[in-house]
C-alpha cells in the first residue's frame, strides 16, 4: 500500500484504474478533465489496459457507457454539471437498460447563469433517473467509492448504473493524502465482472429491450427497476463491510460524527461536510452537544438510518448546496419525508440553503444556524428556510445591477 | 428598422470588458472585424444580436455592445433560429467554436444550413477545444498527438466543414483568416448581407494549445477562382482545397426561410373564403 497527495480527480482516476476497467468513454468538461487524461495517459503508457475513446458528446458518451455495458464489460466515464444534463435523456435510458457501471460526477452549478463553481443541482437532477448515487467528502473517500460503486452497480440483486459525486474545484482540484490499495487486494474485494445474462453471446444473439411498451409491460420493467434500487442499501452495507475488512476504512451509508450524546444535529452532504466536522469541533470546545451526520448514499435514500439517528434529538439543521426551484432544499424534503409519523422525529428541522455556485460556508455561518435550531428548539417551532446570504454580497450584486442599468441606459441613448 | 443616429465607429461596438483570451489568440481579429463589418454597414448597436455557444471563442458576445446571449453548449445555432423568427427586423449572427459547432452541436449546423435563415454563422476554428485545454475537436487532423486524451491521435478523419455545409444547403460559404483583418472583415460584411444562412469559417490559431497555427498566417492564401454557384462545381473546389484557401467559395440564391409571426389575413378576410 502506498499513500501519495492526489487531487479528488486524481483519486477518481486510480479507483477506475484499480477497478480494472474495460472501456472508457470520454469528452472533456471543467471540471472533470483531469479524470480523462489521467487514465488516457496509463492507458497509452502501458500502467492501464482497456480502452478509452473520445465522443463528440456527453450524450453520445452516456449512450456508449450504457451500450458496452449492456454487453458485459466494465465500464468507467466522468462528467459534470451541464454534460450531465445534456446526457439526461441516456441516465435514464441506460439505467432502464439494467446496464451497471460507475458515472463520476464532479458537481458544478447549472446554467443559467453559467457558473464554473460548485453546487449540487447537477447530480440532483439525476436523482430520479435510476442511477444510484454516492456522495464523497474527501479524495481517499472518492477512491474507495469508485471501487464500492462498481459492487453495487454489478451485484446481481442490484444491476444498476450507479453515480459516484465529488464537488468540483473544492475536492476535484484539492490535493489530499490518499492511499493507494494494492492490487491483489483490490481483486479480491472487487474480481472480474460476472456479467451473468448481461452479455454478448456470438452462439445465442438476442434482442435487448427494443420493444415498445405501454402500460401493464411498462409498469412492470419501471417498477422492477425501483425494487433493485431498493435492494441498494443491503448490498451497499454488506460490501462496505467487506471494504472494511479489507482496507480498514469504513464507508458506512450514513456517517455519523458526534452524533452519540448530540441534542442538534447538522445534515448535509459532500466536501462542505468537512467544514461542518470543523464547526462541530469548534462548538462542541465551546460546550453544545452537536454532531453530523452526512449521508453517502442519496439515492437509495437510507431512511431508516435517519429515523434512528434523528429520533429524539432537539433541533436538525438541514444544510443544501442546492435549489428546487420553488420548492427549497432537496435534502430537506428527502429527511423531512423520511420522518413523516415517526413519533420522535426532532420537533426542528430547519432548512438552510447555501454554497450555491461555489459560495463557500464560513464557520460563523455553521455556529449562526446552530444558534438558530437551539433557540427554535425552546419554542418547538422551525423557523423559515433562511439562505446562507450575506447583506454585503445583497450589496454587491446591488452595485453590479446598477452599474448594468446605467449601461444599458448610456447604450439605448448612445 | 432603420438606424436613428449617425454611424458608428467599429470602436462603439465594442463593450468595457476586457477578452480572457490568451496574449495572440486569432479571436482578438475576429472581435475586431465582427465590429468593422458592423460600422460598414451601418447597423445602429440594437438591430444586432450576437449569440454563442460555450467556449473561448462563445465569449465573443461579451465583449460587443450588442445584444448578446451567452447560450449552451452546442446550442447557439438553435438560440439564433429562435431568436429571428420572433424577431426577422434583428441582425442575427451566430459565433461559436469549431467544437461548439461541429461536435456537441454538430445536429444544429446540419439543419441550420438546410432551414436557410437569414442567420450569418461564425465559426472560429483552431481545430483544439481551447477552454478545457486543449483536447482534439471533430477538425483536429487524424494524427496531432499534442492531446493528453489522444497521445497518438484521434485516428479519426478530421470533419471538413465546408463539404457539410454544401451537402447540407447552405446558400453561402466562405473561409476567413483572423490574422487578414480586412480579408475578414469583407467576407464578413457579404455574409451579413447574404439573404440566408452565411457559413463563414475563420482560421482562428491557438496560440497556447496549438502553437503551431502561428505559422497559419504563411500557409493562408485566397481561393483561385471568383465563388460559384454552382453545387458540383464548388465540391469540387472542396475536394481539392487544401483548407488554407480563404474567400467566398459558394453562393446562391434559393427562398430564405422565415415563418409569418404575426397573422397575414384577418379574421373577415378568412371567412370570406368559405363559400357557403
Amino acid at each position: 500500500m502506498k499513500r501519495i497527495l492526489l487531487t479528488g480527480n486524481g483519486a477518481a482516476a486510480w479507483g477506475a484504474r484499480l477497478a480494472s476497467v474495460d472501456y472508457v468513454p470520454a469528452f472533456p468538461i471543467t471540471p472533470q478533465t483531469e479524470i480523462i487524461e489521467s487514465l488516457a495517459g496509463w492507458i497509452d503508457n502501458g500502467e492501464m489496459e482497456g480502452r478509452l475513446v473520445t465522443l463528440e458528446s456527453e450524450h453520445s458518451m452516456i449512450t456508449a457507457a450504457g451500450a458496452a455495458a449492456a454487453t458485459g464489460v466494465r465500464v468507467f466515464s466522468a462528467t459534470s454539471s451541464q454534460g450531465l444534463l445534456y446526457g439526461m435523456e441516456m441516465l435514464y435510458t441506460v439505467a432502464g437498460w439494467r446496464a451497471p457501471f460507475v458515472l463520476v460526477n464532479v458537481s458544478r452549478g447549472l446554467s443559467a447563469p453559467i457558473t464554473l463553481e460548485p453546487d449540487h443541482n447537477d447530480i440532483l437532477a439525476a436523482r430520479d433517473s435510476g442511477f444510484l448515487q454516492l456522495h464523497c467528502a474527501t479524495c481517499q473517500e472518492v477512491l474507495d467509492t469508485v471501487l464500492l460503486a462498481y459492487r453495487l452497480a454489478e451485484d446481481e440483486q442490484v444491476r444498476l448504473p450507479v453515480l459516484v459525486n465529488m464537488d468540483g474545484f473544492y475536492l476535484s482540484f484539492t490535493r489530499e493524502p490518499v492511499e493507494i490499495p494494492e492490487r491483489e487486494r483490490v481483486e479480491r474485494f472487487l474480481p472480474a465482472f460476472e456479467p451473468g445474462s448481461i452479455r454478448f453471446r456470438a452462439s445465442a444473439p438476442e434482442s435487448q429491450a427494443v420493444a415498445v411498451l405501454g402500460g401493464g409491460p411498462y409498469f412492470y420493467f419501471r417498477y422492477q427497476t425501483h425494487l433493485a434500487a431498493r435492494n441498494a442499501l443491503k448490498v451497499y452495507e454488506r460490501v462496505a463491510e467487506e471494504f472494511e475488512a479489507l482496507f480498514g476504512r469504513r464507508h458506512a451509508v450514513v456517517e455519523a460524527y458526534c452524533c452519540d450524546d448530540a441534542e442538534y444535529l447538522f445534515v448535509m452532504m459532500g466536501s462542505f461536510a468537512t467544514k461542518a466536522k470543523a464547526a462541530v469541533d469548534w462548538l462542541r470546545s465551546n460546550g453544545w452537544l452537536i454532531g453530523l451526520l452526512r449521508p453517502r448514499l442519496l439515492r437509495l435514500f437510507p431512511e431508516a438510518v435517519f429515523r434512528c439517528e434523528l429520533a429524539g434529538r432537539r433541533g436538525v439543521a438541514v444544510i443544501d448546496q442546492n435549489l428546487s426551484i420553488g420548492a427549497g432544499g432537496v435534502l430537506h424534503t428527502e429527511v423531512t419525508s423520511a420522518l413523516y409519523g415517526q413519533p420522535e422525529a426532532p420537533p426542528v428541522l430547519a432548512s438552510f440553503i447555501g454554497g450555491l455556485g461555489g459560495r463557500d460556508i464560513a464557520p460563523e455561518e455553521f455556529y449562526e444556524m446552530a444558534e438558530v435550531i437551539r433557540k427554535a428548539a425552546e419554542t418547538g417551532e422551525t423557523p423559515p428556510p433562511r439562505l446562507l446570504y450575506t447583506e454585503t454580497e445583497l450589496r454587491e450584486t446591488r452595485k453590479l445591477q446598477a452599474i448594468a442599468q446605467v449601461e444599458r441606459r448610456q447604450l439605448g441613448e448612445g | 428598422m432603420t438606424a436613428t443616429q449617425s454611424p458608428l465607429k467599429p470602436k462603439a461596438y465594442k463593450s468595457s470588458v476586457k477578452p480572457v483570451w490568451c496574449p495572440g489568440c486569432g479571436h482578438f481579429g475576429v472581435l475586431s472585424a465582427v465590429t468593422k463589418a458592423l460600422a460598414h454597414l451601418a447597423l445602429a448597436r440594437e438591430e444586432v444580436a450576437l449569440v454563442s455557444g460555450i467556449g473561448c471563442s462563445s465569449r465573443l458576445p461579451a465583449y460587443t455592445e450588442l445584444y448578446g446571449f451567452h447560450g449552451v453548449h452546442g446550442r447557439a445555432l438553435a438560440v439564433a433560429s429562435g431568436l429571428k423568427a420572433a424577431r426577422p427586423d434583428l441582425t442575427v449572427l451566430v459565433a461559436g467554436g469549431d467544437g461548439d459547432g461541429f461536435s456537441i452541436g454538430g445536429n444544429h449546423f446540419l439543419h441550420a444550413c438546410r432551414r436557410n435563415m437569414d442567420i450569418a454563422y461564425i465559426v472560429m476554428d483552431n481545430e483544439v477545444y481551447g477552454m478545457t485545454k486543449g483536447q482534439a475537436s471533430p477538425t483536429t487532423a487524424p494524427d496531432w498527438t499534442h492531446s493528453k486524451l489522444t497521445p497518438h491521435g484521434t485516428g479519426i478523419p478530421s470533419f471538413n466543414p465546408a463539404a457539410i455545409a454544401l451537402a447540407s444547403g447552405a446558400t453561402f460559404i466562405a473561409r476567413g483568416f483572423s490574422g487578414d483583418p480586412g480579408g475578414l472583415t469583407r467576407l464578413l460584411v457579404e455574409a451579413i448581407q447574404h439573404p440566408g444562412f452565411a457559413f463563414l469559417q475563420v482560421l482562428s490559431p491557438c496560440t497556447t494549445f496549438r502553437p503551431e497555427q502561428k505559422e497559419w498566417k504563411k500557409m493562408v492564401h485566397p481561393f483561385d477562382e471568383d465563388a460559384t454557384g454552382n453545387p458540383v462545381e464548388a465540391a469540387q473546389r472542396i475536394v481539392a482545397d487544401d483548407g488554407m484557401s480563404t474567400g467566398l467559395l459558394y453562393r446562391t440564391r434559393i427562398p430564405v426561410w422565415q415563418p409569418a409571426n404575426r397573422v397575414s389575413m384577418e379574421v373577415s378576410e378568412l371567412e370570406g373564403g368559405f363559400q357557403v
